[in-house]
């Protein structure tokens, strides 16, 4: 048999139908839904008088628009928002963690805790973010709410088959970097359209010496290279991840399960449709200076010169991010200073993202005049993290201690910048805009966050 | 849907790159449950600056957005789509369109067309040289026409049957209701389950610390 990759060989296994020239009908084994793209899904199926095929494959959060604080209530439309999804749930049968109970959580959070994100699954939601449980082996992609709407009547998708690409980082990370600079770093390298039209596979040393917090990291910022989704082989510290999470299989399930997932590594010799080769010892901590993520260099960097970029649309969007970001070319990044700090997000929220940044600020107190969030992935996070005392951490520190949700990520829920704010940020995206409009992110690892909210410029933890 | 067989009009040029669906749409508008109001959020922070082109009085009414590589990136939001129809686009055009926006485009009948950059290039001059030119897009030749310009797209068979047609997905996916059930047969049994709310089961007890929790 041709050799396969790990895309190839999940996409294969929940093929429901293939017929030429036509895309395939694919089998999804899970569906994450969430309360901001799924409203008018539930709604056409009402209309259409049709049911959800499978409501025990449907797993439903709210994260989006929940407030993380009792001091800043749900306006009247993110509250409808937030009653149509407990009432969709209701009516169609779905299981689903409100705010306020203790399983609530981002969508891309919640789902690996429980287990039932596991290796060779197809897993969607509406929400491009979703490339985070790649992390696991499984081929998990964003969909359209119209493609919810598909999914919940039909537990399928027609999907042409993507394209496939390795990025392949090798060797050891320096102190300091952590999974956050490792996919910064490479989309500084591939552009954020790089990854458009395939599945990434991440290889090499460096990426399975990362934790599976490490590792959805890096998968959860696929999309950010225009990817599709992307993948890690699944290997010992995935299963012992996943071994005992309350939906992963027991006993002689969990045998078979094994069985299965060995299988999946990409077979030697396969052949992928475009290849990447990182020096992991070239990586540092990065800072982003732009309104893409792939406007970034390093935090020993200075701000980019736009008339340095040979091509002339780069350089008219790097001179239109630098007005934007109020940045001047030339700049060294460690004078720039912030007036906020956000710690939380799918990206960089799960418990060991907390226990880096904690250590930092511990004992130490945010610069003056500095508006510092953290905001855990899940309620079990948060959780878990006051038994360890993280949050006293945080607090005595000057930060602000929040539930679970997306908090300032997007600009959707009460927790915004004030125009014209500067913002180090653990998240993904730094789109204008993106955490309230006129506000200005720059993407950071929890560490880089941590210690910047210390120094009110941008710093590393070693120089406090 | 209602099938889209042809979309003529004028064009807006739109001459940036990357332009993300943050852009198309803020977040904030996204905290409705209806399919209808986003016009008035479409491009909502460039609307403010008087220069941005789609403020340009000569493009009023235009039917195609030509917009710079890479439109549509970002996040998953159908919203985009919908903001873009209700303020009377009913095509896009681009060298490069996101994966999922260009998806969602195509399920909405909203004509998202890919052209060659020289073509999207040429089509972007012309309509800020000439704001009344006039282009023609053909989905069943898969052709797009403008004075002196004939070109083609790439567009697979299903999807312009779908969109020629104008098809219910659902109801097309629906047909296949034998394969789909047979697939799920297939199934390992130990694949994953949602809880049930209130079972014991439905809230892990805590997150581990072993393996980095
Ligand atoms: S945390 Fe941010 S990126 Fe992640 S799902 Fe929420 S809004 Fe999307």
């Amino acid at each position: 048999m041709t050799p396969r990759t790990l895309s190839e060989k999940v996409w294969e296994r929940h093929v429901v139908r293939r017929a030429e020239g036509e895309p395939d009908l694919l089998y999804v084994d899970l569906h994450l839904v969430h309360e901001v793209t799924s409203p008018q899904a539930f709604e056409a199926l009402r209309l259409a008088g049709r049911r959800v095929r499978r409501p025990d494959l449907v797993l439903a959060t709210a994260d989006h628009n929940v407030p993380t604080s009792a001091a800043t209530p749900a306006d009247e439309i993110s509250s409808r928002q937030l009653e149509a999804m407990t009432g969709n749930a209701r009516e169609f049968g779905l299981t689903l963690f409100p705010m306020g109970s203790p399983g609530q959580g981002i969508v891309h959070v919640i789902s690996p805790q429980l287990g039932m994100t596991l290796p060779g699954m197809t897993i969607v939601c509406g929400d491009s973010h979703t490339s985070t449980h790649g992390a696991f082996g499984a081929l998990a992609f964003g969909i359209g709410t119209s493609e919810v709407e598909h999914v919940l009547a039909t537990q399928t998708l027609w999907q042409r088959r993507p394209g496939t690409m390795a990025v392949t980082v090798e060797g050891d990370l320096a102190r300091g970097v952590w999974a956050k600079d490792v996919i910064l770093g490479i989309i500084a390298r591939i552009g954020v359209s790089g990854g458009v039209g395939t599945v990434v596979e991440y290889r090499g040393s460096t990426i399975r010496a990362l934790s599976m917090e490490g590792r959805m990291t890096v998968c959860n910022m696929s999309i950010e290279a225009g990817a599709r989704a992307g993948m890690v082989a699944p290997d010992d510290v995935t299963y012992r991840y996943v071994e005992g999470r309350p939906r992963a299989p027991t006993g002689a399930d969990w045998e078979r399960a094994l069985d299965e997932w060995r299988a999946l590594a990409t077979d030697d010799g396969a052949r992928f449709d475009r290849e990447v080769r990182v020096d992991a010892r070239e990586l540092r901590p990065y800072v982003s200076w732009g309104t893409n993520p792939a406007q970034t260099v390093t935090i020993d960097d200075a701000v980019p010169d736009p008339d340095a970029f040979d091509d002339p649309s780069r350089r008219e969007a790097a001179a239109r991010a630098l007005r934007y970001m109020d940045l001047r070319p030339g700049m060294p990044v460690r004078d720039i200073a912030v007036d906020a700090v956000f710690l939380g997000s799918c990206t960089n929220a799960r418990l060991e993202d907390l226990r880096v940044a904690a250590e930092v600020v511990r004992g130490r107190r945010v610069k003056r005049g500095i508006r510092a969030l953290v905001v855990p992935g899940s309620m079990l996070v948060k959780a878990q993290a006051e038994r360890e005392g993280l949050d006293r951490a945080f607090r005595e520190a000057g930060f602000e201690w929040r539930d679970a949700g997306c908090s300032m990520c997007l600009g959707m829920n009460p927790d915004v910048l004030r125009p014209g704010e500067r913002c180090a940020s653990t998240s993904n995206r730094n789109f204008e805009g993106r955490q309230g409009p006129g506000g200005r992110t720059h993407l950071v690892s929890p560490a880089v966050a941590a210690a910047t909210a210390i120094a009110g410029h941008f710093a590393l933890p070693d120089e406090l | 849907m209602k099938p889209v067989r042809r979309v003529a009009g004028r064009v807006v040029p739109l001459d940036r790159e990357n332009v993300d669906t943050d852009q198309i749409i803020p977040a904030h508008w996204l905290k409705r449950v209806e399919r209808t109001g986003y016009a008035p959020g479409l491009f909502e922070a460039w609307r403010r600056d008087p220069s941005f082109v789609l403020n340009d009085a000569r493009y009023a009414g235009a039917a195609i957005l030509v917009a710079g590589p890479n439109f549509g990136s970002g996040s998953s939001r159908e919203h985009a789509v919908w903001a873009l129809q209700e303020s009377g686009f009913s095509a896009v055009v681009s060298s490069r369109l996101a994966d999922i926006f260009r998806s969602n485009a195509l399920k909405n009948g909203l004509l998202a067309v890919e052209v060659a950059p020289d073509v999207a290039r040429r089509l972007m001059d012309a309509a800020t040289r000439e704001p009344s030119t006039e282009v023609a897009i053909d989905v069943a030749a898969r052709t797009v026409d403008a004075p002196g310009l004939h070109a083609t797209f790439a567009l697979d068979d299903h999807a312009r049957r779908r969109l020629l047609e104008g098809l219910d997905d659902i109801a097309l996916t629906l047909r296949h209701e034998a394969d789909i059930a047979a697939h799920e047969r297939s199934r390992p049994r130990w694949l994953p389950r949602a809880p049930r709310p209130g079972t014991a089961d439905a809230v892990p007890s805590g997150e581990r610390r072993r393996g980095g929790a």
